[in-house]
């Protein structure tokens, strides 16, 4: 069954525009994490070390996690689902991470092991989520073998762009306008809204198509 | 052709000419690149400058004269000794921002019983410290390489105090934030003794103003101001306690015993006139120079840098 061109085209935009949206909130929450890590492990070099450190750890293996996700059954349902994963794990940081910093704070005396304990805790699961999210988009995108690499080139693309606009528009911005706690829980929010759509998109399609395959039966 | 020509020799022979009679004035013993900024060590004459910032006068600087190295140089140094007039013998001393170490080798000289502790971030600036500025360290007198809220929050966990913190970590280029919020004021607060003071080199120019002194009075109440009309630095002089009913006694101690007290005497000796620095003082409880409800800063707002930006 061929589906028509238009809404595929409409179906792959979202797709992009959503790993733009986790590009953003990737940058984001990073950028925020030398904010949050500060009053208890200060802002010497090393603390930026060890965000670094984190972020790039919990994405390489979100993206091999994700790419292993995605060879079972891959559908715009789960891809939603992911979304939401990534917005719940990223309430704790709201929630629990001054005491989680405090106890880590008294626990380990030296600055640098206990910044990067801390970065582990509070980022590594969410970003391992966000991460998952750029290789499963790919499989989402891909129609052919001959056009992966061109899909590929273009998510990067979009979801780079993505962290370019979420690191700058953080740092220049919303720092100046919002509390640290507001901007987190509003990329939740928006990471959990744009997942929910996903699945709901994906049930109407599916409903669509259910109801179209049921009328071309009774057409025949 | 030949005209704009002439303009761009002229102008490059302006440019050119200007830089020579700099460096005819000052002559770079020192500089280096750290992990956090330029350093740069200067002698004009007989003084020598620590400088974090080669373009702008911006920059706060630590000097000495060479031949008189007890002298304090810079109006703001000498508006941190106000902190005496309030507490006149501070056993236990925190620094935090090093600079050239001339805060603590000048108030070593003035308590020689005291015990003084400084904090610097930066590794190199307490190596320039010691090997351009004869930084003094002994048993009294110790240096903790180490972010300024990590030493205060693990000095509180070790249970310790101060009768006097000295806050000047901020270099006017680039303001460390999470020294500047509400939270941070409290856990200084935390680690002051019973009437232990705290005097922190401030900004006074900029919208950064007006957050940073609702911030300290939120978290201390009045406070005094020490600035002078003719620099744009202001020292902000805080108790424990509160100023409000220490304030009509703290004067009369002041008023009464004038420029005679031992206290302005060994203030004199190192260039810092007792009873003008007195006068500089004024309490935030007669006179408050910033709106009532503008916003404190803190660990979850702290945009402090961006706000310094529109400085005018």
């Amino acid at each position: 069954m061929q589906q028509p061109n238009k809404s595929i085209n409409y179906k792959n935009l979202f797709i992009y525009f959503l790993a733009f949206t986790s590009g953003f909130s990737i940058m984001c929450i990073e950028l925020l994490a030398g904010r949050i890590l500060a009053p208890f492990f200060g802002s010497s070099v090393h603390i930026w070390g060890s965000i670094i450190t984190v972020f790039m750890l919990s994405l390489s293996l979100g993206y091999l996690f994700g790419g292993k996700l995605s060879t079972h059954s891959a559908s715009l349902n789960r891809y939603g689902l992911i979304f939401i994963i990534a917005g719940i794990t990223l309430l704790p940081i709201v929630t629990s991470s001054t005491w989680l910093m405090e106890s880590i704070f008294v626990a380990v005396e030296d600055s640098r092991y206990g910044s990067l304990l801390a970065a582990t805790t509070l980022f590594f699961i969410p970003t391992i989520i966000l991460g998952m999210l750029s290789p499963y988009s790919v499989r989402l995108l891909v129609k052919n073998s001959n056009e992966s690499g061109q899909v590929a080139g273009r998510l990067y693309f979009v979801s780079t762009l993505g962290s370019a606009l979420g690191t700058i528009v953080t740092s220049f911005y919303l720092v100046m306008w919002f509390d640290i706690n507001t901007i987190v829980v509003s990329v939740s929010l928006l990471l959990s809204l744009l997942g929910l759509m996903t699945i709901t998109l994906a049930k109407a399609k599916s409903s669509f198509y259910k109801a179209k395959a049921q009328r071309d039966i009774s057409h025949a | 052709m030949p005209n704009s020509t002439s303009k761009l020799i002229l102008s490059i022979y302006f440019l050119m000419s200007s830089f020579i009679v700099n460096d005819a004035l000052a002559e770079v013993i020192h500089s280096e690149r750290s992990l956090y900024r330029n350093i740069l060590v200067e002698d004009k004459g007989d003084l020598r400058c620590l400088k974090f910032n080669v373009k702008t006068n911006k920059t706060r600087q630590s000097c000495l004269l060479k031949s008189q190295p007890q002298q304090l140089v810079f109006n703001y140094t000498k508006q941190l000794l106000s902190g005496l007039f309030v507490n006149p013998e501070p056993k236990r001393i925190l620094i935090i921002g090093l600079g050239g170490g001339t805060m603590s080798n000048t108030l070593h000289q003035l308590l020689p019983g005291s015990y003084i502790d400084n904090v610097e971030i930066d590794q190199s600036v307490i190596k320039v410290a010691r090997q351009y500025f004869g930084f003094l360290e002994n048993d009294q007198i110790k240096t903790y390489s180490q972010d300024g809220r990590v030493f205060v929050k693990r000095a509180i966990l070790k249970k310790q105090a101060y009768d006097w913190i000295i806050l000047d970590a901020f270099n006017g280029d680039y303001i460390p934030e999470h020294l500047m919020t509400k939270e941070f004021l409290e856990e200084v607060k935390s680690l002051l003794s019973e009437n232990g003071i705290l005097t922190a080199n401030t900004f006074s120019s900029s919208k950064l103003y007006g957050y940073e002194s609702a911030t300290y009075k939120a978290v201390f109440g009045d406070f005094y101001q020490v600035s002078n009309q003719d620099n744009n630095n202001r020292i902000i002089l805080a108790r424990n306690n509160g100023l409000v009913e220490k304030l009509d006694e703290a004067q009369t101690i002041v008023k009464k015993n004038g420029a005679s007290t031992t206290l302005a005497i060994e203030l004199l000796a190192i260039g810092v006139d007792a009873k003008k620095l007195y006068q500089s003082m004024k309490s935030t409880a007669i006179h408050q120079d910033w709106p009532d409800n503008n916003p404190v800063l803190t660990d979850q707002f702290a945009p402090a840098n961006l706000l310094n930006i529109d400085s005018d």
